[in-house]
């Protein structure tokens, strides 16, 4: 048995021996895997009902946002750009590996990464930019441009599902490399894709969630 | 090789040795005694505290505590032990770790490499936790209520980040008993045959991979509330504390079916085993368990009455809770109809299945009373609701857990306890359960506010029957301690299936084999087609 010694080509791989079979076990690993995604959609959804219900106890807390143009949309657009045209290439890597084609698979895997990371640097100036000018959440808020109350409590909302949205894109990121790493060793072929494939479904996650912040946070006034 | 378990005489507990093979086994079943384990340690320390805080109120005044402050520590770590660290793991982390893949007939659970990881998560956790009582205790209780939980200048930080961490190895653990029970059937499992357990597992995990992902994102932004003020609970800076109790029972409320749904599987499996008749109602539990999942995530809203929720809500609430007794009373009959006319033996899991029954009962109903709205703006933060929430987690899912454990003691080890000695634990547990928590109904009804340290004198005499009571109850679980500790050194050999019961994991020596079975099982029929007193002989095992 060659389990975990060094690199296994998809040609000899087993699959764990308590699965009657390779299918079973990828059947096993996307439903694993989907199970999180639902994990994530209600992790995700205690931020999105605070967001609800501070605009409706607030409502001039998002217009004071838009009017003085705390968040600048053109920036989040571009990010949004930058994550569906990597949820493109994912998809392409994934679809690389069950043909087996290496290069393929590599290449895209790598066009990902650095989307996720020109997603990163974006958010990173948009981050720095806030914090030069102390536009922080709650009690840490120190604005000088703008002073109404309840501004400081949309920052806390914004910098929380920003940043755990990023926390999200770091992690994928990570294990995208690890990833190309194994594309690398030619692990994955028509007979075993598994790995690129559920990456591939929690990638798609993460841009999902960034979808339905850039409108929420950038846009709606 | 994978077939070196075949060996004869080889089993999961001398396959490998030394300690280092416990640690990083991906074996189901030495996770399962692992966290039995961990969770048992805890249950001891909890259960120091809960004497201590029985001790304190066995008069007026001061008795223990230094200080009311003190006391308030004490009642939290009490609660927090117990319901995070104990009773929701309790059943299927350890109970169902090891049951689980046996009774679908599968070598081990779908990810036996995450469900490693998810025991250290748990650990972890725990460590973090439970640090804070080395550096700066906790006062807030179990519920962490904000704005309080926000200015306590006490190491809450710590708390709610242990919490936070227990809840990921809480969902990995979930998703992997989902997916086990879809993927690794054995043939002819189909899931008309699945015996109520694992409907009652897999109900339960459903609950714990929605529900806790909520608790997560409270904890965490609590924990932000404490250190940076992102304002979305302290009213102080906008927020609002009453959303804060939203989210927090919108996990709390589900998470109470985590503790009892595994304990009324476990129910469900002990009394056709032990009155020799197919369950009654097999569609009717399985359905129940279902509905009661359902129902559990609309109902937080409950423990909120006074809160300041509008009528309309409180109305809905107040609804919706009353259904919750629906199925929950579709079981008790089905489990009573099962019973009935049946060749009863009544061995410990029995007794213990038979206090569940009778416990349970009065917990389930007087929750009923605190879903009428009139009823609990009187009774809310009284002792009525401590009494009511105990009958139901320690006479619900703890004497559950109990019969468990003596039902499916025999398989862990092959060894067999002492019947007298676990009789007499069982019935000082469950008198003692019962001197310590009645007199708090009544106590709650007369106005006893729960959470202090001192009381008013009127309340003496009932608050001294439930601290002695509360001995009686600490001396039952040493003997069961005790006496289980004993079997397993000197216990007699138990033979491969001494109860005569149907479902898989009876169908294979004690303790298994590495892999479980030797040779991959093949299913026929039900798991409960008892058929009076002749499959008594064993004619299956
Ligand atoms: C028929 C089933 C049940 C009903 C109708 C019910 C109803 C209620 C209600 C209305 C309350 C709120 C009381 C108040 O705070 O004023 C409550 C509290 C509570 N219930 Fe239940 N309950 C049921 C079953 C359970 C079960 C099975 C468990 C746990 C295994 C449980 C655990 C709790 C806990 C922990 C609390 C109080 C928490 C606290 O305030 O610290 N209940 N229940
Ligand atoms: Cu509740």
């Amino acid at each position: 048995m060659a389990h975990g010694t060094g690199a296994v080509s998809h040609l000899e791989r087993h699959h764990a021996h308590h699965f009657k079979n390779g299918h079973e076990e990828f059947e096993a690993c996307k439903q694993g895997m989907w199970i999180f995604l639902v994990t994530e959609v209600l992790f995700f959804s205690g931020m999105f009902v605070a967001y609800a219900v501070l605009r409706v106890f607030y409502p001039d807390m998002m217009h004071d946002v838009h009017h003085h143009k705390i968040l600048d949309w053109r920036m989040g657009a571009l990010n949004t750009v930058v994550l569906i045209t990597s949820s493109w290439t994912m998809a392409r890597a994934v679809s690389s590996s069950q043909r087996g084609e290496h290069k393929n698979t590599v290449g895209f895997l790598w066009a990902t990464l650095l989307l996720a990371g020109v997603f990163l640097v974006v958010k990173y100036f948009e981050y720095s930019h806030k914090i030069h000018e102390h536009i922080l959440p709650g009690a840490q808020y120190a604005y000088e441009g703008l002073t109404t109350a309840k501004v400081p409590i949309f920052m806390s909302v914004y910098f929380v599902m920003t940043g755990i949205h990023g926390l999200h894109v770091v992690i994928g990121m990570g294990i995208i490399y690890y990833l190309i790493r194994r594309a690398n060793r030619n692990e994955f072929g028509p007979k075993y894709f598994t790995p690129v494939e559920i990456t591939g479904l929690y990638w798609h996650f993460v841009d999902l969630v960034w979808i339905y912040l850039f409108p929420l946070l950038y846009l709606v006034g | 090789m994978a077939n070196s378990s075949t060996a004869h005489g080889d089993n999961y507990l001398n396959h490998s040795h030394g300690l280092k093979s416990w640690l990083f086994t991906l074996d189901h079943k030495r996770i399962g005694l692992m966290y039995l384990f961990v969770i048992l340690a805890m249950f001891l320390m909890g259960g120091v505290f809960a004497l201590l805080v029985r001790w304190e109120l066995f008069a007026p005044g001061m008795q223990f505590f230094s200080s009311p402050n003190t006391y308030n520590q004490a009642f939290t770590y009490h609660g927090a032990i117990m319901v995070f660290m104990v009773v929701i793991p309790l059943i299927p982390a350890a109970i169902g770790n090891f049951v689980l893949p046996m009774q679908i007939g599968a070598k081990d659970v779908a990810f036996p490499r995450w469900n490693l990881v998810s025991y250290y998560v748990y650990l972890f956790g725990l460590i973090v936790a439970a640090s804070t009582l080395f550096i700066n205790k906790v006062d807030t209780g179990w519920t962490f209520y904000a704005p309080y939980s926000i200015r306590t200048g006490t190491s809450a930080t710590l708390v709610l980040l242990g919490a936070f961490i227990m809840g990921f190895s809480s969902i990995l653990t979930g998703l992997n008993f989902i997916v086990s029970i879809h993927k690794l059937r054995a043939p002819g499992l189909t899931w008309d045959r699945l015996p109520l357990f694992l409907w009652a597992l897999y109900a339960t995990s459903i609950v714990q991979v929605l529900a806790t992902p909520v608790l997560a994102i409270t904890l965490l932004l609590l924990i932000l509330e404490r250190t940076i003020g992102i304002g979305i609970f302290d009213p102080k800076l906008g927020g609002d504390p009453v959303l804060f109790q939203h989210f927090f029972w919108f996990y709390s409320h589900p998470a109470v079916y985590i503790m009892v749904l595994p304990a009324m599987g476990v129910i469900s499996d002990i009394i056709p085993t032990f009155s020799r008749k197919p369950i009654f109602g097999y569609k009717a539990i399985a359905a129940a368990t279902f509905g009661i999942a359902l129902v559990a995530f609309v109902v937080w809203g409950h423990h909120m009455f006074v809160s300041g929720q509008s009528e309309f809500a409180n109305f809905v609430f107040s609804f919706l809770t009353m259904l919750v007794a629906v199925p929950t009373g579709v079981k008790v009959f089905s489990w009573l109809a099962t019973m009935y006319k049946g060749s009863l033996r009544m061995d410990t899991p029995m007794l213990y299945a038979f206090g569940f029954l009778f416990v349970f009962t009065i917990g389930g109903l007087t929750g009923v009373f605190l879903a009428v709205v009139s009823v609990d703006v009187h009774l809310t933060a009284t002792y009525f609701v401590v009494a009511h929430f105990h009958y139901v987690m320690v006479g619900g899912t703890l004497l559950a857990f109990l019969a468990g454990l003596h039902y499916w003691f025999p398989k862990f080890c092959g060894k067999m306890y002492n019947e007298g000695t676990s009789k007499v634990a069982a019935w000082l547990i469950m008198v003692g359960f019962n001197v310590t928590f009645f007199p708090q109904f009544i106590l709650g009804v007369l106005g006893m506010p729960r959470r202090y340290a001192d009381y008013l004198p009127q309340f003496e005499q009932l608050n001294r029957i439930s601290t002695i009571g509360s001995w009686f109850l600490g001396v039952g679980f040493v003997i069961v301690a005790w006496n289980l500790a004993k079997a397993l050194k000197y216990g007699e050999k138990s033979g491969p299936n001494p109860w005569g019961a149907l479902t898989l994991e009876w169908q294979t020596p004690s303790p298994p084999p590495h892999e479980n079975f030797l040779k991959e099982p093949v299913v026929t029929e039900g798991p409960y087609e008892y058929r009076g007193e002749k499959a008594l002989m064993g004619s299956n095992a």
